[in-house]
């Protein structure tokens, strides 16, 4: 279901969606099926890639992120499968 | 084989969305393409020639002959060659029958892209790398060695910037140093390792501070700034459109009919003796012994004058804008910001794009829905478009005539036309079958669209427009006149009379306007002038011919991409909404 936080701790690590804006993480899990994986996979979005949160738009609306070079929008629901472990500013 | 029977050597350009793929095959070609900077911009693939100077050295794999004709071929981009939507179907398609490959390359963004180019490779066909967007590279700083890279790969690799022409001499020279570097099939994970020893062998990376475009960039998503920045863009978007289409209206067209054209055709009306079947084919009807451009109806005053003095000058003014915001890269970034909204009626964000399409021209918007993955959303889409998205030209003679009457009018229309494109869109996603995917794109750096290249754009799409209308416009005022003159219009009139004026409140003429906005919805509005109507009944009858079916271009389009069931079922929804929507404005206004 839209609009409904899925997972927001699970063993230290968060999803995307609750990994506050401008914060950095390294991308432990994505908990879905291959072919979105794959998607994500092929956009830049795989297990290590390290991604920094620009933004997420409020009532379960897309999470912004930039990986390396690569600036991606990704739909709430889809945020919600990624899940990273915060890295700490220096 | 190509048009001609000769079947000649494939050139495919490859490579990932938005690396500039169409604008190399421009360069290649001269062959125009819509480039613009959001992925997904090409849908289809278009085809070109690129006559070859020199030849193949001896032996090598691709054997080019010199002065032989090649034929590139322009693909959708893709991430990886497992095909999402219908525009990467079309591409896998498409690199399969390549006889040479030119892989595409955003050189600031090597890392991802390097993922396609390995399993290019394995693909064993002969390849050349075009490292483009090379002109970007230095700002970001990022330094890529292109001949360590080229070792690496084992194919040519040729820094470009398609935008100013850079390098596209050597890459075509060195296409017949094309050739394969075959690689055993690898999994993903492997690829990874291999693309992180590559990136790591060949691209140093220096910190630069963020430039003003990439702090607009974080600005235009961001919660608050971003529909801020928003509001604002498409405000301003409104007024300029505004601007420059009325300013063209009253500056150049209407001094020019009036002042020069004119006087040519009051002559033809006197050597015509002002009447008779040619008088009103060619002239129209005189008011009040003068030619009135707006209701005589000539095929010379009447068709010309909608078309350039009402029409032209707003669809100029639409792609001159709607052109900027693609090529500077801001429609994804409202895709962004209307995510939310669009699921609520069945869609994602990025569907926005195909309905910003079609405020220009429905035909290339239902074109564009093939950038959304699942069919349930292309059906959603499309018919939105057709039933409730105004095109430019239409738009143009609503502000025109019903603007005349008041502005509030003018509201009113878009008003109900929007109502309509969300019931529409909630209906449809809870009825049709399907699958609603969500939300996953790449956000494009801004840029400043090089002005040529623009210009060109806007060019093209404004003699499409024309070449696209005139013939059509003149059809239209000749069928008018024919059905006119003959006892068809009478018949007709009066099978349609009790929903034109039982339930709409229309006079019954008015079913011919309503019928021509098959072939030309602009030239329709224009028969309603004639009629007098009063303001209510010139709202109900724009509005009825804005949704009634769309127009045969459009309608054409969306037969061929959805076939004749869905097609079906999309009138039947046109239809159904018309005759209510009408009722409805005539009860409540």
């Amino acid at each position: 279901v839209r609009g409904e936080e899925p997972s927001v701790k699970h063993g230290g690590c968060v999803s995307l969606t609750s990994l506050p804006a401008g914060a950095r993480g390294k991308i432990v899990d994505i908990n879905a099926g291959a072919g979105l994986r794959r998607r994500l996979e092929a956009m830049g979005l795989r297990l290590g890639t390290e991604v920094t949160k620009i933004c997420g738009l409020p009532l379960g609306g897309p999470v912004v992120v930039q990986a390396r070079a690569t600036r991606i929008g990704l739909g709430h629901g889809m945020a919600g499968k990624v899940m990273v472990e915060a890295i700490r500013a220096q | 084989m190509s048009e001609d029977g000769y079947s000649r050597k494939k050139i495919v350009l490859a490579g990932n969305p938005n690396v500039g793929k169409s604008m190399l095959f421009h360069r290649l070609t001269g062959v125009h393409v819509t480039i613009s900077n959001y992925p997904g911009t090409t849908v289809g693939y278009t085809l070109g020639r690129l006559h070859y100077p020199g030849g193949s050295p001896p032996g090598s794999p691709c054997s080019l002959a010199a002065g032989e004709t090649l034929e590139v071929i322009d693909a959708p981009g893709v991430y990886s060659l497992d095909p999402t939507c219908k525009a990467e179907e079309v591409a896998t398609g498409i690199i399969a029958t390549a006889a040479v490959l030119v892989n595409v390359i955003d050189a600031t963004n090597l890392e991802r892209n390097l993922d396609l180019t390995l399993q290019l490779l394995e693909k064993n066909i002969p390849m050349v790398v075009a490292l483009n967007l090379w002109d970007e590279t230095a700002h970001l700083g990022i330094a890529i060695d292109d001949r360590k890279l080229e070792s690496i790969l084992g194919v040519p690799v040729v820094p470009t910037a398609a935008v100013t022409g850079e390098g596209i001499r050597t890459l075509v020279s060195r296409l017949a140093s094309a050739r394969p570097a075959p690689r055993p099939p690898s999994s993903p994970p492997e690829r990874w390792k291999e693309i992180g020893r590559i990136v790591a062998a060949c691209q140093v990376l220096s910190p630069r501070r963020h430039t003003f475009l990439q702090r607009l960039s974080d600005a235009s998503v961001q919660p608050f700034s971003g529909f801020l920045l928003a509001a604002f863009v498409i405000g301003a978007a409104f007024v300029v459109i505004r601007l420059i289409g009325e300013g063209i209206i009253a500056r150049l067209a209407d001094p020019f009919f009036e002042s020069l054209y004119a006087p040519i055709l009051y002559r033809i009306s006197s050597f015509l003796e002002g009447e008779g079947f040619f008088h009103n084919l060619l002239i129209g009807k005189l008011i009040g012994g003068r030619i009135d451009f707006r209701q005589s109806l000539g095929l010379l005053t009447t068709a010309p004058y909608i078309e350039f003095a009402m029409v032209l000058p707003y669809v100029s003014s639409f792609y001159l804008v709607l052109s900027f915001l693609e090529d500077f890269g801001y429609l994804p970034r409202l895709a962004i910001l209307l995510d939310n909204f669009m699921h609520r009626v069945g869609l994602h964000g990025y569907a926005i794009i195909p309905n910003l399409l079609g405020l220009g021209c429905n035909v290339p918007a239902i074109l564009a829905t093939r950038i959304l993955e699942s069919r349930k959303e292309r059906f959603i889409a499309a018919t939105m478009i057709s039933l409730a998205v105004p095109c430019a030209a239409l738009q143009a003679m609503i502000f025109g005539l019903v603007g005349a009457r008041g502005t509030l009018y003018v509201g009113a229309i878009y008003l109900t036309l929007f109502a309509v494109w969300l019931c529409c869109g909630i209906v449809l996603k809870s009825t049709v079958q399907g699958f609603e995917p969500e939300l996953l794109i790449e956000i494009p750096h801004y840029r400043f669209p090089p002005l040529g290249p623009f210009l060109k754009k806007v060019w093209v799409r404004i003699s499409g427009f024309l070449r696209e209308a005139v013939p059509i416009i003149l059809l239209g005022v000749l069928v008018i006149n024919l059905v006119y003159f003959s006892q068809v219009f009478d018949v007709l009139a009066d099978l349609t009379a009790p929903v034109v004026s039982g339930l709409w409140g229309l006079p019954r003429e008015s079913i011919v306007a309503i019928l021509l906005g098959f072939l030309r919805k602009d030239v329709a509005v224009g028969l309603l002038v004639p009629l007098d109507l009063s303001t209510k009944q010139l709202v109900v009858a724009t509005t009825v011919l804005a949704m009634f079916f769309p127009c045969i271009a459009t309608f054409v389009v969306f037969l061929k991409e959805f076939g004749i069931k869905d097609t079906l079922k999309a009138s039947a929804i046109m239809i159904l909404a018309t005759t209510a929507v009408g009722t409805l404005q005539n009860l409540v206004f």
